[in-house]
């Protein structure tokens, strides 16, 4: 049951309550508690909203940049990110597997202000080594769904 | 100048609906809960090997049987989906789409005369098909105080010394009724006591509600007198790939294989291709689309209850068929008027047999917002006719 409501919930977190819980052939009281255990429990970390910017007047810049780390001695790379994610303009932070340590997703207000929160504030960090900026030119599917409007229904209208 | 058309053709009738998808095809503005094919696209792989298979420039004929590599994925995945063991070789022809596979299986049993038995409400090409071979269709009118089902009562009463021919088509299309093992075992039995061959069409095996989808063909004393039907439609999205497979006995798969070599000569080669990817890595895109489906059924079933509109639980397929029978209005009138008045397009049960009156198919092949819609408009049309 809990990732039944989890699945719809990814997909759309502003479905209604009753719809929920009618779909899933439970109650909604049954939905309502389960939400609120995975709320306290973390598993469901917000309900947030999937927004292309590209079509508002508001400039956003996202850059995607490859950090090399030296992990410190007993706090591994914990503490290091920890650094990282803290800071409000940064989006993501995971920790990979390959040629680099961390994969940092940035939102800037211009390409100025990302190169200078690279420069002036995350190349400093001492445990990092080195940094590569990638940034976004557009964006087409995120959070699994494609961000221009859907194909229209063209099937035709009555089939046996 | 001479008659051109042949009898046997002028006699059957057009679709006792035609009137009313007149009307519909002419609503450019029209939404509809009427369309008997997923809303889902193909899954993404499918399409991908598809279009690898044209630049690869396969553009060739297959065998008539259809890719060798198909079959035998055919009959892996009824093996380990429905305990069903065929030869790919010798009981296996890939046909287009499964309603290829039903005009052939008649027409490969058929001699003039033989009876067949076609239960209804069910899907609209059985009684044609069986009319172009010859035979002599006897429909079984389905009961809603039975869900649907077929009854070993309503069976028996039905055979004469003629009958040669049972058509089965559960999950169905369009009640959404589906016949579990046990219902199945009752009329097994008298199958095989009246020595009866079963057109099984499952095209809607994947989509069941309640329990896992039991083929007739997997009875004992079963297999040797079924021509089991199914495709690709329905279970993988791939309604305009135009691909289906039957199964059963080699003698009659032969003779299959004789007409669809003549008649088609072999199944779309791209299709072909795509489909063994289908079948080969898209077990969790379907149970992915069963989910969604089941979950918009209890979303339909729950709004129609809250309207007072009764209708049965259907396990099966992606239809409810609701009952409309206490507004004294016959399907086809309450589906035109509710077409004319809210623009809102659903399938009349008699579109599907005299038995499906008083029913309206409902699909939910639709995204939850457009059933909503939907829905709102039956609403509205409902109130209306309660309050006049």
């Amino acid at each position: 049951m809990r990732e039944k409501i989890l699945n719809m919930l990814e997909k759309n977190s502003r479905i209604d309550l009753k719809d929920m819980a009618v779909m899933l052939g439970t109650t909604e009281v049954e939905v309502a508690n389960a939400m609120a255990d995975m709320e306290k429990e973390h598993i469901i970390c917000g309900y947030h909203t999937l927004i292309n910017w590209d079509k508002t007047n508001e400039e956003k810049v996202t850059a995607l940049i490859e950090v090399k780390v030296t992990p410190q001695r007993g706090l591994g790379f914990d503490s290091i990110a920890e650094r990282i994610y803290n800071y409000d303009e940064i989006t993501a932070v995971y920790l990979m597997s390959g040629g680099f340590d961390f994969t940092v997703i940035i939102e800037g207000k211009t390409m100025k202000s990302v190169a200078q929160f690279v420069s002036g504030k995350l190349s400093p960090l001492e445990s990092v080594l080195s940094t590569s900026t990638h940034f976004v030119l557009k964006k087409y599917k995120d959070h699994g769904t494609v961000l221009e409007a859907p194909n229209k229904d063209e099937r035709i209208l009555v089939t046996p | 100048m001479r008659n051109p058309i042949s009898k046997k053709i002028a006699a059957i009738e057009p679709s006792g609906i035609r009137k009313f998808f007149d009307i519909v095809s002419e609503m450019s503005d029209a939404i509809s809960l009427g369309v008997g094919e997923p809303d889902f696209d193909t899954p993404w792989n499918v399409r991908e090997e598809g279009i690898y298979s044209l630049e690869k420039g396969r553009t060739f004929y297959t065998s008539n049987s259809g890719l060798k590599e198909l079959r035998i994925e055919i009959c892996k995945y009824l093996d380990r989906k429905y305990d069903l063991h065929y030869d790919p070789i010798e009981e296996t022809l890939v046909t287009v789409g499964g309603s290829e596979a039903i005009d052939a299986a008649f027409r490969a049993m058929i001699d003039p005369g033989d009876e067949v038995l076609i239960p209804q409400p069910s899907y609209v090409s059985y009684i044609p098909c069986a009319v172009l071979a010859d035979a002599v269709p006897v429909v079984i009118n389905l009961q809603e105080k039975n869900n649907f089902k077929l009854t070993k009562e309503e069976l028996l009463e039905s055979i004469t010394k003629k009958t040669k021919i049972l058509v089965l088509s559960f999950p169905n299309n369009p009640t959404g009724a589906i016949m579990d093992k046990d219902e199945l075992a009752e009329l097994v039995p008298i199958i095989i006591e009246h020595d009866l061959i079963v057109i099984s069409d499952e095209i809607y095996s994947e989509l069941t509600y309640k329990g896992e989808h039991t083929s007739i063909a997997s009875f004992p004393g079963m297999k040797e007198r079924t021509i089991v039907i199914n495709g690709f439609s329905k279970a993988f999205a791939m309604t305009g790939w135009r691909l289906g497979y039957a199964v059963g006995p080699s003698e009659i798969i032969n003779q299959m294989t004789k007409i669809h070599q003549f008649a088609i000569m072999c199944a779309p080669t791209n299709s072909q291709f795509a489909a063994i990817e289908a079948l080969k890595n898209c077990d969790e895109d379907v149970s992915k689309m069963v989910e969604a489906y089941n979950q918009r059924r209890r979303y339909l079933l729950n709004a129609f209850k809250e309207m007072g509109i009764e209708c049965f639980e259907p396990h099966g397929a992606f239809y409810v068929f609701p009952s409309i029978k206490k507004f004294g209005m016959t399907s086809e009138e309450f589906a035109t008027k509710l077409l004319q008045e809210e623009k809102l397009a659903v399938v009349p049960g008699t579109a599907f047999g005299d038995s499906g009156e008083g029913f309206l198919r409902i699909s939910y092949a639709y995204s939850l917002e457009n059933l909503k819609t939907g829905l709102e408009r039956i609403r509205r049309f409902v109130e209306r006719l309660e309050n006049n």
